[in-house]
């Protein structure tokens, strides 16, 4: 397996001091976080999943190797993972896994739909020290967020919102993939959050997964960009962005938080059936790092793999490190990149200086964009299916795409 | 139940690395973890970990510093960040008992 990684010197030295970022580049002995998709099942079927769930893998991790997993992050000393999905409360054991980690001194920051967050479980949660709650929606009215989500995802979604509010929660979170469609919501969104005592959390769409068939038309425009930029300088105090923006500070002064792709550096992907890869919207074999299943479990894929080792270098070589505004950038999201086509040393394809539009229209017309040959996506109609794709309900190729036994007496 | 009030800082004082503090040595020094505000911090040199570890067991900030073979001329910037330490936490006054 080769990754092609832009070129970077070999056996680099770390340097001694210095600022932080330029340490980071060099990696750490652990991950500062980490997430962990716990399942690929889901009852959703959004337009731009990144990590194209909606059905369970047979060989996702079991309990008993999933508490594994957490014993090897309490050793590592990785106080808090990001768990997601698919939807992960779908797991039958996910609340037990929740109290297990957090028994091990490992925090749960947890994504969910809202599915199973009845006032029971917001109870629960209320009550449970080092759990962090973020419900997604991805439009500020119905009309926007089911377009992608699917029909009554809002109305999931705000009903936990509601649970959550009333059991006194505190500090949950309501993430937001900033798109064309919602950018123009960011005030109600925060109005919408702040109505719940909630705090609002926006990240970028990466063209990862089923992203990618929606990244052109979802994507936001460069206006939109510039926006959302002034937003967060006036906003950015109160609104989280897990550092996913960073691109962004090349429109002039640095956003908070760390303005650098952490893939394999600071943060990876352990995903439902155990892959290591370098971050959650790179799920694509060229950074499939190891699984935490094989000899050395996680520690060793970690500190060992020889993708991530590539990966801890300060990128040296590239059109984008010729340019004024790469100490702000640094390139961008190495994911939105690969998953467009674009080299890994060049710009971003949404670079704010616009060398990402001229490098997305030179590429070669008979380019095609790598796909992940990781694909749960339901295969027949979801009830309540996005319709930002046009009319659901596709009726099946074949009929025994649908049942095996379909056309057999007494199937 | 009221959180712990941060203390202002006092090199003259006794301190100690917070309870409710993990750390983990990291090649440019170490990163710490604040289990009650969840807050991440990160010592970025190695001699200013070996003086968050070593609080307890001296008199004062000051007397850590000394202890540790911190140079005079540096002595001002590792208090600061002590200062930022006590600050968020990281680091607690040591009751008398």
């Amino acid at each position: 397996m080769t990754a092609v990684l832009p070129s970077r010197p070999t056996a680099p030295q770390r340097p001694v001091g210095g600022r932080l970022i330029d340490q980071f580049e060099y990696g750490l002995d652990a991950p500062i976080c980490l997430t962990w998709e716990l399942t690929y099942a889901c009852n959703l079927a959004c337009a731009h999943c990144l990590s194209s769930s909606g059905r369970r893998d047979p060989r996702e991790l079991s309990t008993a190797e999933a508490e594994a997993v957490i014993d090897e992050l309490q050793r590592m000393q990785v106080f808090y993972v990001n768990v997601g999905g698919g939807e992960p409360t779908v797991r039958p054991d996910f609340w037990h896994l929740l109290d297990y980690a957090i028994g091990h001194d490992v925090g749960v920051k947890f994504s969910t739909n809202g599915i199973k967050l009845d006032k029971t479980r917001a109870a629960q949660l209320a009550r449970t020290d080092y759990v962090d709650v973020q419900i997604s929606l991805d439009g500020a009215t119905a009309e926007v967020n089911d377009r992608v989500r699917g029909t009554g995802s809002y109305a999931t979604a705000i009903r936990a919102l509601e649970n959550l509010a009333e059991a006194g929660m505190k500090d949950f979170k309501v993430s937001v993939v900033v798109t064309r469609e919602n950018a123009g919501q960011l005030d109600a969104f925060k109005a919408l959050t702040d109505s719940f005592g909630a705090q609002l959390r926006i990240t970028r769409l990466r063209p990862s997964g089923r992203g990618a068939d929606v990244w052109d038309e979802l994507h936001p425009t460069m206006a939109q960009q510039k926006d959302l930029y002034q937003w967060l300088l006036a906003n950015g105090d109160g609104v989280l962005t897990g550092d996913s923006f960073f691109h962004l500070s090349a429109f002039g002064e640095a956003l908070p938080g760390l303005n650098l792709c952490g893939a394999g550096r600071v943060v990876c992907l352990i995903d439902p059936v155990g892959d290591v890869y370098a971050c959650p919207f790179a799920i694509h074999e060229n950074f499939l790092a190891g699984n935490v299943r094989d000899e050395g479990g996680f520690q060793r894929v970690w500190q060992s793999s020889e993708l991530f080792a590539d990966l801890r270098n300060p990128q040296t070589g590239g059109a984008c490190t010729k340019c004024a505004h790469f100490d702000a950038c640094r390139g961008g999201c190495m994911a939105a990149k690969f998953f467009t086509g674009l080299p890994l040393d060049g710009p971003d394809p949404e670079c704010v200086q616009g060398y990402g539009e001229t490098a997305l229209a030179a590429r070669d017309l008979e380019l095609v964009t790598p796909r992940s040959h990781i694909d749960h996506s339901h295969t027949g109609p979801v009830r309540g299916q996005p319709t930002l794709l046009g009319m659901p309900a596709v009726p099946p190729a074949k009929i025994c795409d649908e049942s095996p036994l379909a056309g057999f007496p007494g199937a | 139940m009221t959180a712990p009030v941060a203390a202002v800082f006092d090199p003259a004082l006794p301190w100690q690395k917070a309870r409710s503090v993990a750390l983990r040595p990291e090649p440019f020094g170490a990163l710490v973890y604040h289990f009650g505000n969840r807050k991440l911090s990160f010592l970025k040199s190695k001699m200013l970990v070996a003086v968050v570890t070593s609080l307890a067991e001296h008199p004062s900030a000051e007397a850590t510093l000394v202890a540790c073979g911190v140079p005079e001329t540096q002595r001002s910037s590792y208090l600061k960040a002590l200062a930022d330490l006590a600050r968020s936490q990281m680091i607690e006054l040591r009751s008398a008992s």
